[in-house]
């Protein structure tokens, strides 16, 4: 009745349904933690150009740099079922062409146990900002937001927007020399 | 083993063989039910789905599996991560929105990136394709669970290892008797 394979099975069977029902205990503890945060945003140089996108069209589109600072303390947030935020940083706006356009110009990996504090003064956006049109010249109501996405050790992959916006305004003549 | 298994089928009556075949197929539909069942509930025509590169890491790794949905009323947003086809490719890149542009007339197109990539997608899409529309996509990462993918990596990458798997199991439930 006891043979080798009959233990085996029986310890195999009952270590993956305990890995299983610690696992679903893990998800269940952190299901309804507010991760909501607060983020300062503000922009400190802002410059719009008009150049050739030769990763897309080649047609000449708007291009869009800006350098920004940011501060934002996000220790708050991490937890045992935390393992990585990926933090992001995008600017949101409407133009002619499109109602809404999304674009990331930022990001960062914090994983657990590193600095969560951010405090960074004129920092350059880390992807370039293009328009898939000529919508960002005198743009009125550009919003920059910080939002997170928690990885978790299992469970749900909320993505969550930090408060604290910051809104400004392209300039209405393009920039022609370097910036 | 195999031996007294295969006495085991010899001593059943046909009445007795005929059941095990049933219970067999009940196993098998139930699991195409729940499958199914899922598609329907999430929208998605792949609700679960193994990572199989590491693009995303360090969140996700080789064998982790994610459970998606797909729902038309909840609209794509950057810093989603979303799973989609490319034409030309089998297998189906789980990968984050990192820029989307909302038409007037309502077309949406995106494109997508790889938290461990230092360049966005439009390498790996179809030839002359620069963003991704609602039709590619399989689904959007709602849920992740850790290394337990790794099995269906393994028998992927092992035929044999599956071929084994797979008899041994429908051999047990032949055989097996409450």
């Amino acid at each position: 009745m006891h043979s080798l394979l009959s233990r085996g099975n029986a310890l195999v069977a009952y270590t993956l349904s305990l890995l299983a029902c610690l696992t679903f205990m893990c998800f269940l503890s952190t299901l309804f933690v507010d991760y909501r945060s607060s983020a300062a945003i503000n922009t400190v140089k802002v410059v719009v150009k008009n150049v050739p996108d030769y990763s897309a069209s080649r047609e000449k589109c708007d291009l869009g740099f800006l350098t920004f600072d940011l501060q934002a303390n996000l220790t708050n947030v991490f937890n045992w079922n935390v393992k990585q935020l990926f933090l992001y940083l995008t600017a949101e706006y409407a133009s002619e062409k499109n109602s809404l356009s999304q674009v990331v110009l930022w990001d960062k990996i914090i994983l657990r146990g590193e600095n969560a504090i951010l405090d960074f003064k004129s920092m350059n956006s880390k992807y370039y900002f293009w328009d898939d049109g000529n919508g960002l010249r005198n743009n009125s109501h550009v919003t920059l937001t910080l939002s997170y996405n928690i990885i978790p050790n299992s469970g749900l992959l909320p993505n969550i927007g930090a408060t604290g916006h910051h809104i400004f305004q392209f300039p209405s003549e393009y920039t022609v020399s370097r910036a | 083993m195999i031996q007294s298994a295969l006495d085991e089928l010899r001593r059943m009556n046909k009445r007795q063989f005929i059941y095990q075949c049933l219970s067999f197929g009940m196993i098998v539909s139930s699991a195409l039910m729940i499958w199914k069942g899922l598609m329907v509930v999430t929208g998605s025509e792949s609700p679960i789905v193994v990572v199989l590169s590491g693009s995303m890491e360090p969140a996700f790794h080789r064998g982790d599996l994610l459970f998606l949905t797909n729902f038309e009323s909840d609209p794509v947003r950057v810093g989603e991560i979303v799973v989609f086809k490319v034409e030309g490719r089998d297998i189906p890149i789980v990968h984050r929105v990192v820029k989307l542009h909302e038409g007037r007339n309502g077309t949406v197109k995106f494109l997508t990136k790889g938290d461990n990539n230092s360049v966005d997608d439009r390498g790996l899409y179809a030839p002359g394709q620069l963003w991704l529309t609602s039709k590619d996509m399989v689904g959007r990462a709602r849920g992740f669970l850790p290394h337990v993918g790794m099995v269906t990596i393994y028998m992927n990458e092992y035929p044999k290892f599956k071929c084994a798997v797979l008899a041994a199991l429908g051999l047990y439930v032949l055989v097996h008797r409450e």
